[in-house]
């Protein structure tokens, strides 16, 4: 059963992520990566890492995403309006509707199988902070600890870039 | 856990990350400083001094066997260090000369070489991404340093699209691995490797990850454009540390994760993609007119040759590649120096072969240093980079490939042309209009004679009676011998 819904997760990965690249709206493709993310986050959650399922979410779906759209809205207003001339109640109410009715059908479905909260105390705790957090100071910690270069380097990299124009007419 | 063993195993990446986030601090303190150059050229002696310190220890694992030291690592790291030195030496003038010269460049160099030191010692799919990305990452940024040009933004646009493509590939390449063996430990890969499909279509695609970034033909595309766009001097830090990485990480991974199974045969494409590289890289290289062009289809070619090596398969080839990776830097940073040099003229563009005409009398130490580096990156005896296509193409021949050494040495036969045609130039033809060359600072003119004095000593080095870098690299005989260390 685990399979059947890896299955309609990962399509539905792969499906957001088609429809985010050929998608002529901005906005649109921003809302159909949250659904992309969001799939990424339940298939973390049907191999036990309930702690990256949640990271995923609150910073991919949550915070980056946010940005994406401060971003595309502050650039482009033309789209934005479009956007809300298009919006219709019932379209709403109908995305609503269809997420409740998978909700179920997917709970149901789950429930029928047996494979619902059966987790084992051993396999829960592979996912934890605890388990993550120690893993990640011990055994990954250069790893680790070299990500945080990496980053360092990304983000001066990319001020530096940025700057290079407003260094210019400073010596000028 | 012993981490204060862990960290000396890994010293030298230590004190570069360390030395390159104090540039950012100095930089954001005193823009421009003159102490973020001395910081930068003090920590890679420091580097240099503990990476030489571990050349002679044996292969072993540290940080939970994340991470293998010693052996053709250290020699690995040292070839990187090098190459970071003398870069930063000439880039210091070059920099400034064309007014792009930013003190966070240093950073980004410091955090290039850890990246490059923890890619070749990676005993971890892991810890090799995150190495390459480290290294890439940097890379990208510093291909588009001269971004007001259309030249410079299209390198750093193609390298870092092209790039994070080929980072997905090696990304693939490693997920289905992992869940063909089960693990990302590089040694355990190899005890678990088997012919299924999956684990032979993830090795096939962390391979493209890897020939893409040491620009083997079928993925070198990037290659010419982004060494063109790039400011010069770090053109040669892209064209020899970074591809030093990538080969030791290579050499490491294929010699110990991808053992030659019945129905598998890597050594066949290697050689497909080495004879590829050779013949393409050469062919199009003799029609360039633009120095830096030709220079890298040139670097296209060598990584071909450096790919015999990988072909044969056999602890004699690794250690010749190891030769060939040495010699490449050094010979590739002096010519891509004295280029810069000619480049940093300003109101001319020599950036063609044929405005260097009747150059090459003016300033006679920098032109005898380029014909020095050109004679010896075309595989003339008895410079540096003759003994090292020596090394590899034996390598090939004990190998039994005959066919495949042939194919080089005539590939190596016919890159003759497109060096000498620049001295040609530099010597046999009249200057178009009266040039006044500029005098190199001191420094610059110090690193190139000291390249042009190294590719001379190691060239005749194998033949001294004292000879002792081959013996080295040879010591380090089997890379798989570290198979039983550790696997955690």
């Amino acid at each position: 059963m685990t399979v059947y819904i890896f299955i309609v997760l990962a399509v539905l990965a792969i499906a957001s992520a088609l429809a985010m690249v050929i998608n002529k709206n901005v906005v649109n493709s921003a809302l159909f990566l949250v659904l992309n993310m969001v799939s990424l986050a339940g298939i973390y959650l049907l191999l036990n890492a309930q702690f990256l399922a949640i990271i995923q979410i609150l910073v991919y779906a949550g915070a980056i995403m946010v940005l994406f759209l401060f971003v595309i809205m502050l650039l482009n207003v033309e789209q934005e309006e479009k956007l809300f001339d298009k919006f219709r109640v019932k379209y709403f109410l109908a995305f609503l509707l269809g997420v409740a009715v998978t909700g179920q059908i997917f709970y149901s479905l789950a429930g029928v199988t047996d494979m619902l909260p059966e987790i084992s105390d051993k396999m829960a705790a592979v996912g934890t902070v605890e388990a993550v957090g120690d893993v990640l100071f011990t055994t990954y910690l250069l790893p680790f600890e070299l990500t945080a270069i990496l980053l360092t380097a990304a983000v001066v990299g990319a001020l530096m870039i940025a700057q290079h124009k407003i260094k210019r007419t400073e010596e000028i | 856990m012993d981490y204060l063993g862990d960290i000396q195993a890994f010293l030298p990446g230590v004190i570069t990350a360390l030395a390159g986030l104090i540039v950012i601090v100095i930089e954001s303190l005193k823009k421009d400083s003159s102490a973020t150059f001395w910081v930068t050229v003090l920590s890679l002696v420091a580097a240099l001094f503990f990476s030489i310190q571990s050349l002679g220890t044996g292969l072993d694992t540290a940080f939970s066997g994340m991470l293998v030291h010693g052996g053709a690592v250290a020699f690995g790291n040292v070839i990187i260090v090098v190459a970071t030195l003398f870069c930063v030496f000439i880039s210091e003038d070059y920099l400034k000369g064309i007014n792009h010269y930013y003190g966070e460049t240093y950073a980004l160099i410091l955090f290039a070489t850890t990246g490059m030191m923890c890619l070749a010692g990676s005993n971890d799919l892991i810890t090799l991404f995150i190495g390459l990305e480290t290294m890439s990452i940097c890379l990208y940024v510093m291909a588009g340093l001269i971004k007001d040009e259309k030249s410079g933004a299209e390198a750093a646009l193609k390298y870092f699209l092209l790039g994070a493509f080929s980072t997905g590939f090696l990304l693939y390449g490693m997920a289905l691995i992992y869940g063909a063996t089960g693990t990302t430990n590089i040694s355990a890969i190899g005890a678990a490797a088997s012919t299924d499909l999956l684990f032979l279509a993830g090795a096939a695609l962390l391979l493209v990850g890897f020939l893409f970034k040491v620009s083997a033909v079928p993925f070198h595309m990037w290659t010419p454009d982004v060494y063109q766009g790039t400011p010069t001097t770090l053109t040669a830090y892209f064209a020899t540390a970074s591809k030093a990485a990538t080969f030791v990480a290579l050499i490491m991974v294929l010699s110990r994760a991808l053992p030659v199974m019945e129905g598998l045969n890597w050594q066949m494409v290697f050689s497909v993609i080495a004879i590829l590289t050779m013949v393409f890289g050469n062919i199009i290289a003799l029609v360039q007119d633009n120095l830096k062009r030709m220079l890298a289809y040139s670097s296209i070619a060598h990584a071909g040759y450096a790919l015999v090596g990988l072909a044969a398969g056999t602890p004699e080839g690794y250690s010749a590649v190891l030769f060939y990776m040495f010699a490449y830097t050094i010979m590739n940073i002096g010519a891509f120096g004295v280029i810069a040099y000619y480049e940093r003229n300003k109101g001319m563009d020599f950036s063609e072969v044929q405005n260097l005409a009747g150059l090459g009398f003016k300033k006679p130490v920098m032109g005898i240093a380029l014909s020095i580096f050109l004679f010896s990156l075309a595989g003339i005896p008895p410079l540096v980079g003759f003994a090292g296509k020596y090394y590899v193409f034996a390598a090939a021949i004990n190998a039994e490939m005959v066919t495949l050494a042939v194919i080089g040495v005539l590939a190596s036969a016919a890159s003759v042309y497109y060096y000498l045609r620049v001295m040609v130039y530099l010597y046999f033809r009249e200057e178009h209009k009266p040039v006044e060359l500029f005098n190199p600072t001191l420094l610059y003119k110090g690193t190139i004679i000291i390249l042009a004095i190294l590719t001379l000593y190691y060239g005749i080095e194998p033949i001294l009676p004292a000879s002792g870098l081959m013996e080295l690299l040879n010591s380090y005989g089997n890379l798989g011998a570290v198979t039983n260390v550790l696997i955690p």
